[in-house]
Formats: structure tokens, sequence, C-alpha cells
């Protein structure tokens, strides 16, 4: 099963290494990863999609807290959260498709932050499902290339994960 | 007073109390050998790092406290990294410094740099690269606690050259600030409960122990809670010299050569009390079938071990002697329970007595050859019950752990998780520095002796008086046991054809060397060593094709054990 992992790190140098080797290290996988300082400049979030059963997820949450540089490790799925990823789609505009493209576009709400002779650049940003849904919506039409940023997650409501 | 990195490094350590340190120096250390030249610190010079970090190791597991090896940089710090796995294998509170490049030069392949952090990581607890003067006090201070608390381990510091001559003003913090790192010490009290009912509930309870009681305190509570509820005790190698052989209840060691009768208990138990151990595959056999009809109970304080290879019923996260203490007081408040459980356990003890009869841990003796099993009791009967062991890695280190009576806790230093050949010399060089007055003995074989066999010479320079009793099978011993039970008798490359003189490779040394060949020999060739003020190599060429058994084949289920060969 896919879990979330949201882990708050000392935001030191070489713990991102830590992070990797300990997942690496013991053969666990990563699907997405996402690293950016938190409101307090000294500590790192970091955003872990893994794949694994219930003995595995258990150890990757209690290997993860064992870290000396981890500050709190929180498995967001089975918490009520809020996800949302970003991906960057470069995606061919000729004549004859060009119209479509800007409906999906539109149906996705996402939007066009690049416009050349013959190709377009697509913003969009939502659930991992409905970044994989405009992704297939426009592989027919020529996507030269894709960058995702891997899911953020945010626990709903007035809790907070960092304190 | 400004003080220099490397003069504020040492000044760390004194105000850790550290008295001795082992190391080898070099370009990235030389200011720190510079400074170490007037300092109170004793350091000795072992002939290779890896000896250093297995000396320093000794030193902790025979203490208790941290013990400190140092390096050089690049080949230096690399030669450190099988005795820092081996440490963090086996829990072993360990502060290793190691020299750097200048920072400046740090990423550019400068001569002997290695990125010995990067390299470290996987096998210490936590590692640092000191970019600033500022932050080396702090530095050390968490490096010593880290190592020191929770579930001990190696720390490593990798210290670069311009930051060792640089200068600031020198101030001791007296606490560490590490949010992330709070282990728990107290055991949960609603736990402690559920283990109370489910041990009152018990009618074939076991209590199997591992490294977590090597300390004297956490001994102490597993034998009070043992003779309490009358639970027989099986231990790993780790945790074996913390609760006595000689004990009515003890049942030795448990797993692939383990006892007939602690596998069997095991295998039969219907709870499983698990004390500071981690349920390693040599200790479990086939994973799916161990303990097959029992409840287990894990009380450990790293989380990360329990249910990490089986499934545990009720997990107690906490200091051993916490919650060990917490359990025995708990239980002495049920008198009636616990008497009630004795009772009922009666058939339970008979039953173990039954298989320690019909399975005694046994060698077949020989007045012709000499059993390599045979030298490691007499050993034991011809030292002090506070005689340190070390072994080496092979069937010499199994025997030790099936026929050495142990009895007093960090009496017995092993490599149980790594299992590193080369191990016993430098340890038992460490334990010796820790306590000049104690007998030091390393259980030797012929192979792994040659592993860091240059450490004779520490031992001569250092005064140090470890026996080194090598059973000489000119084998690699047990991989030919392997080689003869899984492989056809193919010895591929297990057969040492060169005949190492040992004694005269003592001499050279400046080490006394003795022989012996027959079984009548052993007990004055011992005799003799234990008279001898100095180093000793003691070689006894013993049953070439001996092998070690109950084995339970790799993969097989603790009661399938193969009894005899
Ligand atoms: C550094 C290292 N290399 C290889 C091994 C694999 N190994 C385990 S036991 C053994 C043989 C040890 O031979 P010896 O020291 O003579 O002991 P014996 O088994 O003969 O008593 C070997 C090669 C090991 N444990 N450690
Ligand atoms: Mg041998």
């Amino acid at each position: 099963m896919k879990h979330t992992i949201s882990v708050l790190v000392q935001n030191e140098f070489g713990v991102l290494a830590r992070v990797a080797g300990l997942f690496s290290g013991r053969g666990f996988n990563i699907e997405s990863l996402s690293v950016a300082p938190t409101l307090e400049p000294t500590i790192s979030r970091m955003t872990i999609v893994t794949r694994g059963d219930d003995r595995i997820i258990e150890q990757i949450n209690k290997q993860l807290h064992k870290l000396i540089n981890t500050i709190k490790v929180i498995d967001f799925t089975h918490k009520d959260c809020v996800a949302r990823e970003m991906a960057l789609i470069k995606v061919s505009a000729e004549e004859g498709t060009r119209a479509e493209v800007l409906r999906i576009t539109d149906i996705f709400r996402a939007k066009v932050i690049d416009v050349a002779p013959r190709c377009y650049s697509i913003e969009v940003t939502g659930t991992s499902s409905k970044v994989d849904a405009i992704i297939e919506l426009l592989r027919p039409m020529g996507i030269k290339e894709v960058v995702r940023t891997g899911p953020v997650v945010l626990a709903r409501g007035a809790r907070m994960g960092e304190k | 007073m400004e003080m220099t990195g490397s003069q504020i490094l040492l000044e760390c350590l004194r105000q850790e109390g550290v008295e001795t340190i082992f190391g080898f120096p070099g370009g990235a250390v030389i200011n720190i050998y510079d400074d170490l030249f007037d300092s109170p610190i004793h350091h000795i010079l072992t002939r290779h790092e890896q000896a250093a970090v297995h000396a320093a190791d000794g030193y902790a597991r025979a203490t208790g406290r941290v013990g400190v090896a140092l390096a050089t940089s690049g080949p230096g710090a690399t030669n450190t990294v099988t005795g820092i796995a081996t440490a963090y294998m086996d829990s072993v509170p360990m502060v290793v410094i190691t020299g750097q490049v200048p920072t400046p030069l740090i990423g550019n392949d400068a001569f002997q740099e290695a990125d010995i952090v990067g390299i470290t990581r996987p096998v210490t607890k936590h590692n640092y690269l000191v970019k600033d003067i500022k932050d080396l006090p702090r530095i050390i201070k968490e490096a010593f606690f880290i190592a020191r608390t929770g579930r001990p381990g190696p720390v490593l510091v990798d210290f670069p050259k311009d930051v060792q001559v640089a200068t600031d003003k020198f101030h001791y913090p007296d606490k560490v600030n590490l949010p992330g790192y709070k282990p728990t010490y107290s055991g949960n009290a609603r736990q402690v409960e559920k283990a109370v009912e489910m041990i009152l509930g018990a009618r074939k309870p076991v209590v199997y122990a591992g490294g977590g009681v090597s300390s004297p305190e956490a001994g102490e509570g597993l034998t009070q809670l043992a003779e309490l509820i009358q639970a027989p005790v099986t231990t790993t190698l780790m945790g074996m010299a913390a609760f006595p052989k000689k004990h009515p209840l003890s049942l030795g060691l448990l797993g692939m050569h383990g006892t007939f009768f602690a596998n069997m208990a095991v295998t039969e138990s219907d709870l499983l009390i698990a004390v500071g151990a981690r349920f390693d595959d040599r200790v479990t056999g086939k994973v799916e079938t161990f303990a097959p009809h029992a409840k287990i109970i894990h009380i450990d304080i790293d989380p990360t071990s329990i249910k990490k290879n089986v499934r545990v019923d009720l997990p107690i996260v906490g200091d051993l002697r916490d919650v060990l203490d917490k359990l025995v007081k708990r239980l002495s408040e049920e008198n009636e329970g616990v008497s009630g459980l004795i009772d009922e356990t009666v058939n339970w003890r008979q039953k173990i007595e039954a298989w320690k009869e019909e399975q005694p841990m046994r060698y077949e003796p020989s007045d012709k050859e000499i059993k390599p099993q045979f030298v490691i009791e007499k050993i034991r009967e011809m030292t002090r019950d506070d005689a340190i062991i070390t072994t080496e890695v092979g069937q010499h280190q199994m025997w030790t752990a099936q026929f050495f009576d142990f009895s007093q806790p960090r009496t017995f230093l092993t490599s149980g998780g790594l299992g590193t050949m080369g191990y016993g010399l430098p340890s038992a060089l460490g334990a010796q520095a820790a306590f000049p007055g104690r007998q030091v003995i390393d259980i030797s074989g012929d192979g792994s002796f040659q592993m860091n066999s240059q450490e004779l010479a520490t031992l001569v320079q250092f005064n140090l008086p470890v026996k080194i009793a090598i059973l000489n099978n000119n084998y690699l011993g047990m991989v030919r046991q392997w080689q003869q039970l899984f492989f056809k008798k193919r010895y591929s490359q297990t057969i040492m054809e060169v005949p190492i003189d040992f004694v005269k490779l003592a001499e050279a040394y400046g080490a006394k060397g003795l022989h012996a060949s027959h079984p009548d020999e052993v007990e004055a060739t011992i005799r003799r060593a234990l008279e001898i003020d100095g180093p000793v190599i003691m070689e006894f060429k013993v049953a070439r094709e001996e092998n070690v058994m109950p084995m339970v084949p790799a993969g097989k289920s603790l009661n399938e054990m193969v009894l005899a060969s």
C-alpha cells in the first residue's frame, strides 16, 4: 500500500543523504520525495511517498524516527489530510492539436506558462491522480517532457503537523 | 584563553573522563598527536587502525564506558570501517575521531581524502564533520552523549586539519540539546501490567536474553525476574555472560549452534520473554517456524528492533533495568499468582531437565588428539571467574560459547552481529588496557589470528599480558565445516596450506610462544602461560576436522538441528 510520510528534520548538512541512505540500505523504496525548509529555517520538511506492507511501513516510520536529526515523523496514510502535487508538462501544440491541448488545460484548471511556436508548457496542481489523468489525456498530443514534484501534504483543519 | 582545535578536542576528552585512547598517527592528525605528547591522556599505538577501533571496542565492552579511537584521514579513516561496523552491530559505545583534509580541499580529491562521513553513515549511530571550531565542543559533547545513551553505538567525528589549528575560546557545554533524540527509558506501566498478566498465565515460559542485558544492572534485573518466576533463560552470544551458565535455570546458547534444550524449549514454549535481543537470523533459524506456539513479549530500548523480524504480541520499549525492575516489583506483589505459576510450571521445568539429560552439551573426548572443546574447558577451570575472554570468529568462537561457563557480566567479548575475524586480539588488548590486573585471554583460530597478528607488537610495547590460545586446525574451520556438510567436502580455499610456526611468530615480536600437540600437554601449557608476566601465544594443535554441534542448518527450524556429524 502507498503511504505518505512527512518528516521534520534539522536542516543540517547530510540529512537528505541519511534519509535516502536509510531507504536504499534497508531495501525500502521511495516513490517520491520533496524537501524544503519550513517557516523555521533550521527545520526542513521532507514528504516521502513509499510503498510496503504494514511491517515495512512500521519499520520505515521507526527507522526514520531513529535518525538523530529527525524531529518528527507523521504517517499521513490514515490521517485526514490534503495532498497536492505539481507537474510541468511540455506538450506539442501543432495546428491540429492546439485547441485540444487548451481545452484539456482548461478542464483541469491548469495553466499555460510558456508558449513556443510548436509547443506549450503547462502547469498543473492537484492530487497525484489528477496529475496522472491530465498526463494521460495529453499523451496523444505528444508530450515532450514532464517534471513532477511528488506530493506534499498538510493535515486538515487547525491541527498542525509541525509542533 | 584561546586554544587550538586539537587542544580543545583533548580537553573535551578529558572532561568526558577519557583516560586511554587507541590510535595511529598520520598527516591529518599530526597536530592532535603533537598535543597528545603533553597530555595526561594515555595513547596506545596499535599497528593498524582497524585494531585501534576493535581495541576501543574491547575497552568499552569490558568497562561499559565509551571507547575512543583516533585515526588519520583517507586510508587511516577507511581502515576504521570494519571496526566501526563491528561495534555498530553489537551496540558498543564508541567515539571514533578521524583527521580530514583542510575544509577548503574537501571534495577536491585531495591527498588522503576520503568521505568517511559518507562511508560510515550506515554503520554509525550518528556522525559529524566539524566545519567550524565553534561547533567542536558541542559536537564532542553530543558524540559522547549519543554513543552511550539509548541503544549505545559508535559515533564518528571527522575533524579537518584547518579546524584543528584554528583557535577559539574554550567552553564545554554541560548539556546537550538534541530535539530529535529522546530515547524512551521508562517502560509503559500499562504494558508492564499486560506483561504481568501474560507471565502469570504462561505454562511454558522462556526468557531469551540478548546483548541488552550485558550491563551488570540489566543482568541483575534479568536474574531477579527469572528466579522469581522460575523461568529458564537462554541467551545469545551477546547476552551470554550476563546470566551464569551454572545457574540451574540457564539453558545456554540459543540458535544455530545453541544447545538442544534451548532450541527445544523455545520451540515448545508458550511465552517467550525477549529481553534486549533482536531476533537475528542466526538465533531464530527459519523465522516462520520460530517459537511457533509462543506469545512474545519483547522488551527493548530500540523500537526499531521490535517487530523487525518476528511478530510480537506485547512490545515494551524502555531501559531494561527500568522495565525489569517494574516487572519484578509488580510480580512480587502477586504472591498467589506467582506461586501458582511456579506450581503450574513444574512439569515444564522437568521437561527441560529431561532434555538436558537426553542431550547435554558434549563432545567426544580423546586421549590421542587435543579436542578444542577440552582446551576451552581447561582454560575455564584454570582461570579466575573475572577473566575476560575474547574470541575471533569461527568454530573456536562457537565452542567458547558452548563450553566456557561464563559467570560474570562483561567477561565475554566477541563479534556477534558482524562476525569479524580479527576482532579477538585487538579487543583483548583494549580490555587488558582497561584492566591491567585481570586475566585476558583471546581464544583464537589459526585463520582469524592472522587478520590482526601485528597487534602482538602493541601487546609487547605496552606491557599488556594478553594470553592468546590458538586452536590450530590448519583450516578456516567453520567454512570447512559448511563445505563438509553442504558442499560434498569440496574444501575450496579453506585449507591453510602453509603451516605457521606460531611459537616463532610470538618470539619474533618479543612475546612468548608455547606449543601443545598432545592432550597431556594442555594443562601444563595453560599453567605456564598464566604464570608468564607478559603476552603469550599458546598454540594447540587440535583435532582438525572436529565440527561444531548441534547445528541448525541455515534456513531450517530450531528443532531441526543436527546433533552430531
Ligand atoms: C573478516 C572475515 N572474513 C571472512 C569471514 C568468514 N569466516 C567465518 S569463520 C571463518 C573461518 C575462521 O577460521 P579460523 O579463525 O581458523 O577459525 P576456526 O573456524 O578454524 O576455529 C571464515 C573465513 C569472517 N567471519 N570474517
Ligand atoms: Mg582454524
